[in-house]
Order: structure tokens, then C-alpha cells, then sequence
């Protein structure tokens, strides 16, 4: 997502070759949406050990297609797999990362965090429903803003992205209407509205066109100021998009509950919680062919979750909580083998 | 005696060397024509290639919606519906908006440019169009989305939907909501982008017509636009068209600057202001992050469509030249 634009040029050219990895180097493929961390985690892992990473940003779907052929020691992706794609691949999965989506608009005389949005009203704009800025619904979450009558203007992702994943799970999660008629992928057929490039396609096209609203992920909003809304969450509580109210979502989520952690951090429950949290996922093999590697890869991500929450932060990413890091440890140790049937990770 | 003996070997010695040298030139043309011949059979070995491997990889597509795929509207990854109309429309209504304003100022231009301009001014603008061409069309794209399209969406759009609210048809092909971007903006931008291409060909074969020609015409008394009518483009149309086609055939398969300001949108709606999309741009957008098999293959089922466009549009023109050939040679 972020560095889309470079990212797809790059990855077209890569994702048709077979990659071959410097002998000592990470390989990896998959998701945009946490690059910038794995690369600046990667940056600082180098000058520790003088193992590099190459990774390939060429999009969930490519590192999940790039993981099932094989060609990288691990695929990340910003949409979990499900447990039985999981077994029939042999495939391990662990949350690494999580990150905030937020809805942004461009209304003059609104600032930052003063526009109030829930989910229902979000579904109804993003299918045509609600088609001007000062709708009964929208009036009624904020009774004191001044809101014109002009068109909203729909702005949405064109590409295929775990943002529109996440964005579309939480609309079909709060509206039976969103579910039935357009649903929950990576890309969906859209009602209404322009579609824009990546992250900041959409951040620009939201920065340019007046009386328009899209969706974002969070460091986006920042880095281009663009006006951000708050939300109603499940619990009926009004929240602004922060690292407390991401992490708040992630707390309150049972991760155990599904196989591969692929929780989606979607509507959850709590007070604080932010309705629109995301994580993100790293897919490796149980039965790697070439355990060294492998071996190799989880000692890195060993080393980012105890090493880089701080990193993490500042670049509006939220760390993984600790208990959560356990959880996916044990998993290592118990679901991640060599030929010998001995584990291949072993906490130092 | 001995003289003729010296001779004879002379010549037997001279017999062989010119062999040799014969020989020599033999294996270089030999060669030569090889390396040559090779070249060229490249070309139709990528051609099969890239044809095979469309046409393979679009099977999926091809046996889950048949002959669908070409008119349906719908372009769903949920439920793994496609349609390529929307792209299809989307590529044929930008291109052919490109060459509607395209073409008349590239005619423009070259005509202005042999014909009417000061020498000195010549080549500054010659320079001007050729550095247009120069510019990737990345950059037109960044160009259009943030300085040409919110100018267009505050101080053109509103004025059109304004003028033809009320003459029917225009009112439907004209209608808001302003976005700024959309397909007439990106039919606009290729515009821009097809200028170049066009003016430089048309004025280079506008030069090879002789001079004597036009002097005749002006002799007896043709004004310009006369000479340009009956004399220059008569004698250059084979050139022009083959400009043209040069441009439409940029036209179509331009991706990154499409994208940049089309809307991405699979719909298809009355209005030229409204949001769309072209089968490069949905390539370009959506081919990294296609989950599942026949998304993927529905992509390159696109790709191939664009393939056959582009084959027709060419043979097309070559047709119009093959007739209007046939028709000046009376």
C-alpha cells in the first residue's frame, strides 16, 4: 500500500521471475501493507547479524500464490487464510504486526476528528444510499457540525488490498444490506464511486476532490493530513483513531479462537476498541524443504517481536502483545519441524 | 611460347583467387542473410509466444462465461463474476475522444508548422512537440490527477453540466456529479499525449511534398487553405493515416496516466464525465492482489481482448490505405 506505485512496477518485474535468494539473505513475498516495518525491522536486523532480507511488496495475493509455489522461505498476507487452506498447504501462520484503517473526508470547516461516523452510516454511503453531506443520518451523529448539501464523493481502492479486505469486513460485519449485496474481499464489485491506486491514491484523490470521503490506513491520514473521522464502535462509544484504541482492539480479541491466529480485528468488542483494526500475517511451511532457512526466518521475526515494537510506533504500526508473541512461540516450537521431526526454532 | 605458358598460369593462378574471393562473399552473404533472417523470425516467435500464452492463460475465463465475458456488465470478485464491457467501452470511448480533439490540432500544427511559421519560431515549437513526446506517461498521469483534474472538476465540469442541462442527450452524456476525474478527463489527457506522435509524422511527410507542386497551386491563384486541401493532403494521406493510427494505437494501450485519472470504475454510464475504466488500467490496478484463478485469468482474457482491438484497428488501416492506394493509382 504504501509505496504502491513503486511497489507494483517492482513487483510486476520480479513476481514472473524466480527469485533467487544471496545465499544468506531472508526471502520473503507478499503484502504492501506492512513493507515499510519489515524493511526498516530488516534494516536494523542487518547491522545486528549481517543477514539481509528480500522482500518482495508485491501484494497478499502474490505472496500467498509465491508461498503455495514455493519460491520464498515465507509469504505474508494481509487477509488470514483459512484453517482448511492452511492444512491442505501444510502452511503455519502467525499475526506480525497490526494497524489502524480510518475513514477520511475533505468538508470545509471541518477538522480533524470533529466529523463522528458509525458503521451503519459508513455501509450507506459507501452503496449509494446516503448521497449528500447533510443526511438525517450523518446530522444525527453530529448535531453541531455544519454540514453542506453537497454529493458526496465516493473515493475507494481500484487495486485488490487487505485495507479494502479489512475495510469490507467491518461494513459487512455491521450491515446485512453491505453483506448480501457486496461483501468481504480484497477487491468488490463497488456501488458507487471513483477508485484510486493504492494508499495514497486514494489519500490524494480525498485531498483533491471536495465533499469526498475513502478509506485509509492510518499513517496515510497523518502524513498527507488529511481529515480524519472518528467512530462509533461496537459498545456504542464515540473513539478517535490512536495507537491506544488499535491497541485496545487487539487486547479484546480471543486470538486463539481461530486456526492460524486469523482473527480480523474487525468490530471487536471493549469501549476503546477502534472498529477498523487490522493485522497482518506471515505464512510459512510446517515442513519447510530447506529448514535452515526457515530457521533463519523465524529467527528474525523472533528478534522484530522482542526488538521492534519502538520501531514499530513510529511508523503508526501497532505491536503484537506479549501474551500474543507466547501464543505464537509455542506454536514454533511445536508446529514447525525439520525432517527429523525436531523443531526448528528453539527460544534462546 | 613461354610467354603464353606464363599467361596460362597467370590465369589459372587469377581462376582461383577469384574463386576464393567468390567463396569469401558467398559465406558473408550466407551469413549475413542468416543473422538477418534470424531476426526477423524472432519477431513472429514472440508474436506466437505472446499469443499462446494469452490465450492459454485466459482459458479459465473463457470456459466459465463463454462468450458472456464480452457483454456482461458485471465485474465482481466476490462472487467471481466478470464481464469486459465496461473496460471495453471504457477503452474504445477514451481512445476515440483522443482522437477526436487529437487529430484536427495535430493536423493543426503540422500544417502551421510547414506552411505558415516563421522560420525561427519553427524550431522552437518542433523542439516543443518532440519533448512532449519525450515525457513518460507517468508523469502525465501525476500531472492530470492533481493540477489538471481538480481545475476541471471546479471551473469546467460544473460550466458544462450548467450549458447543457437542458438540450437533451447532451444533458445525459454531461451529467454531474463533478468529480474532476473520470473518462472524458482521461480521453483528454491521451489527447494531450497522442499531439506529438501525430504532428511529428504528418509534418515530416508534409515536407516531402515537392515544392513545385504547391508553387503550381498557388500560381494559379489557390489560397492556402486550398493548397492544403487539394495538393498537400492529397499527396500525404497514406502518411497521415499511418500517423494516426500511430496515435490510436498509443492510445489505447496507454496504462499508467488512464489510470491515474479515470476512476477505476466497472461501470458504464451514460455520462462522459462519469467515472470508468480501460482494460490496460484494470490490468495495471488489479493484477497484483488477484486472489484465485479466474480473477487472474479474467485479466489476461482482458489482455487478449486489448490484443484483438489493436489487431483489428491495424488491419483496418491498412484496408483504408490498400483502397485509397488503389483508388489514386486510377
Amino acid at each position: 500500500m504504501r509505496f504502491m506505485s513503486y511497489a507494483v512496477a517492482a513487483g510486476l518485474a520480479v513476481a514472473f521471475t524466480v527469485t533467487t535468494a544471496q545465499a544468506a539473505d531472508l526471502s520473503g513475498a507478499g503484502a504492501t501493507f506492512p513493507y515499510p516495518i519489515y524493511a526498516k525491522w530488516a534494516d536494523a536486523y542487518k547491522k545486528e547479524t549481517g543477514i539481509g532480507l528480500n522482500y518482495q511488496s508485491i501484494g497478499s495475493g502474490g505472496g500467498i500464490k509465491q508461498i503455495e509455489n514455493k519460491t520464498v522461505t515465507f509469504g505474508a498476507s494481509d487477509k488470514p487464510l483459512p484453517g482448511d487452506e492452511l492444512d491442505k498447504y501444510g502452511l503455519a501462520q502467525f499475526p506480525m504486526v497490526m494497524g489502524g484503517i480510518v475513514p477520511v473526508v475533505n468538508l470545509e470547516g471541518i477538522k480533524p476528528g470533529e466529523l463522528v461516523l458509525d458503521g451503519d452510516t459508513v455501509a450507506k454511503i459507501f452503496m449509494g444510499e446516503i448521497t449528500k453531506w447533510d443526511d438525517e443520518a450523518i446530522k444525527k451523529l453530529n448535531p453541531d457540525a455544519k454540514l453542506p448539501s453537497s454529493a458526496i464523493a465516493v473515493v475507494h481502492r481500484s487495486d485488490g488490498s487487505g485495507t479494502t479486505f479489512n475495510f469490507t469486513y467491518y461494513l459487512s460485519d455491521v450491515s446485512s444490506d453491505w453483506k448480501s449485496k457486496v461483501g468481504a474481499e480484497t477487491a468488490v464489485e463497488w456501488p458507487v464511486g471513483i477508485g484510486a491506486k493504492g494508499n495514497e491514491g486514494v489519500a490524494n484523490n480525498v485531498a483533491n476532490t471536495k465533499g469526498s470521503v475513502g478509506y485509509v490506513e492510518y499513517a496515510y491520514a497523518l502524513q498527507n493530513k488529511l481529515t480524519y473521522t472518528k467512530m462509533m464502535n461496537k459498545a456504542g462509544k464515540t473513539v478517535a483513531p490512536t495507537s491506544e484504541s488499535f491497541q485496545a482492539a487487539a487486547a479484546g480479541a480471543d486470538w486463539s479462537s481461530q486456526p492460524g491466529f486469523g482473527v480480523i480485528l474487525a468490530n471487536q468488542p471493549g469501549d476503546e476498541s477502534w472498529p477498523m483494526t487490522a493485522g497482518t500475517w506471515i505464512l510459512m511451511y510446517k515442513q519447510p524443504s530447506d529448514p535452515a532457512a526457515s530457521s533463519e526466518a523465524l529467527k528474525f521475526f523472533a528478534w522484530a517481536y522482542k526488538n521492534g515494537d519502538k520501531m514499530a510506533e513510529e511508523l503508526d504500526y501497532v505491536p503484537m502483545p506479549d501474551s500474543v508473541v507466547e501464543q505464537v512461540q509455542k506454536m514454533w516450537t511445536n508446529d514447525i519441524k525439520g525432517a527429523d521431526g525436531k523443531p526448528i526454532f528453539a527460544m534462546n | 611460347m613461354m610467354d603464353a605458358a606464363v599467361a596460362e598460369s597467370n590465369f589459372v593462378h587469377d581462376e582461383a583467387k577469384r574463386a576464393k574471393t567468390l567463396r569469401r562473399f558467398r559465406i558473408g552473404d550466407l551469413t549475413f542473410k542468416t543473422i538477418t533472417q534470424t531476426a526477423a523470425i524472432t519477431v513472429l516467435v514472440i508474436l506466437a509466444g505472446v499469443i499462446v500464452a494469452l490465450v492459454h492463460g485466459s482459458l479459465p475465463a473463457w470456459r466459465a462465461y463463454g462468450f458472456g465475458f464480452f457483454t456482461s456488465e458485471s465485474w465482481n470478485p466476490v462472487t467471481e463474476k466478470f464481464g469486459a464491457l465496461p473496460a471495453i467501452y471504457g477503452t474504445l470511448l477514451t481512445s476515440f475522444i483522443a482522437m477526436l480533439i487529437g487529430v484536427p490540432v495535430s493536423l493543426g500544427i503540422a500544417i502551421f508548422l510547414t506552411e505558415i511559421c516563421p522560420q525561427r519560431l519553427r524550431r522552437t515549437i518542433g523542439i516543443a512537440i518532440e519533448l512532449l513526446a519525450g515525457i513518460p506517461s507517468i508523469i502525465y498521469g501525476i500531472w492530470g490527477l492533481f493540477i489538471f483534474a481538480p481545475w476541471f472538476q471546479v471551473h469546467v465540469q460544473p460550466l458544462l453540466i450548467d450549458t447543457f442541462a437542458n438540450i437533451p442527450i447532451l444533458n445525459q452524456l454531461f451529467a454531474g456529479p463533478p468529480y474532476g476525474i473520470g473518462l472524458l478527463t482521461a480521453g483528454l489527457i491521451l489527447a494531450i499525449m497522442v499531439l506529438p506522435f501525430i504532428t511529428s509524422i504528418t509534418r515530416e511527410v508534409f515536407d516531402t511534398v515537392p515544392p513545385v507542386l504547391k508553387e503550381a497551386a498557388y500560381g494559379i491563384g489557390c489560397t492556402r487553405w486550398e493548397v492544403m486541401k487539394r495538393v498537400v493532403i492529397p499527396y500525404t494521406r497514406v502518411g497521415i493515416i499511418g500517423g494516426v493510427m500511430l496515435g490510436l494505437g498509443r492510445a489505447l494501450g496507454e496504462t499508467m496516466a488512464v489510470t491515474f485519472v479515470i476512476g477505476n470504475a466497472h461501470r458504464i454510464a451514460a455520462s462522459v464525465m462519469a467515472p470508468g475504466t480501460t482494460i490496460s488500467a484494470s490490468i495495471a490496478n488489479e493484477f497484483t492482489e488477484a486472489v484465485g484463478d479466474l480473477y487472474t485469468s479474467s485479466l489476461i482474457a482482458l489482455g487478449l481482448i486489448l490484443f484483438l482491438i489493436t489487431f483489428v484497428v491495424l488491419a483496418f488501416a491498412r484496408l483504408m490505405l490498400m483502397r485509397i492506394e488503389r483508388k489514386a493509382g486510377k
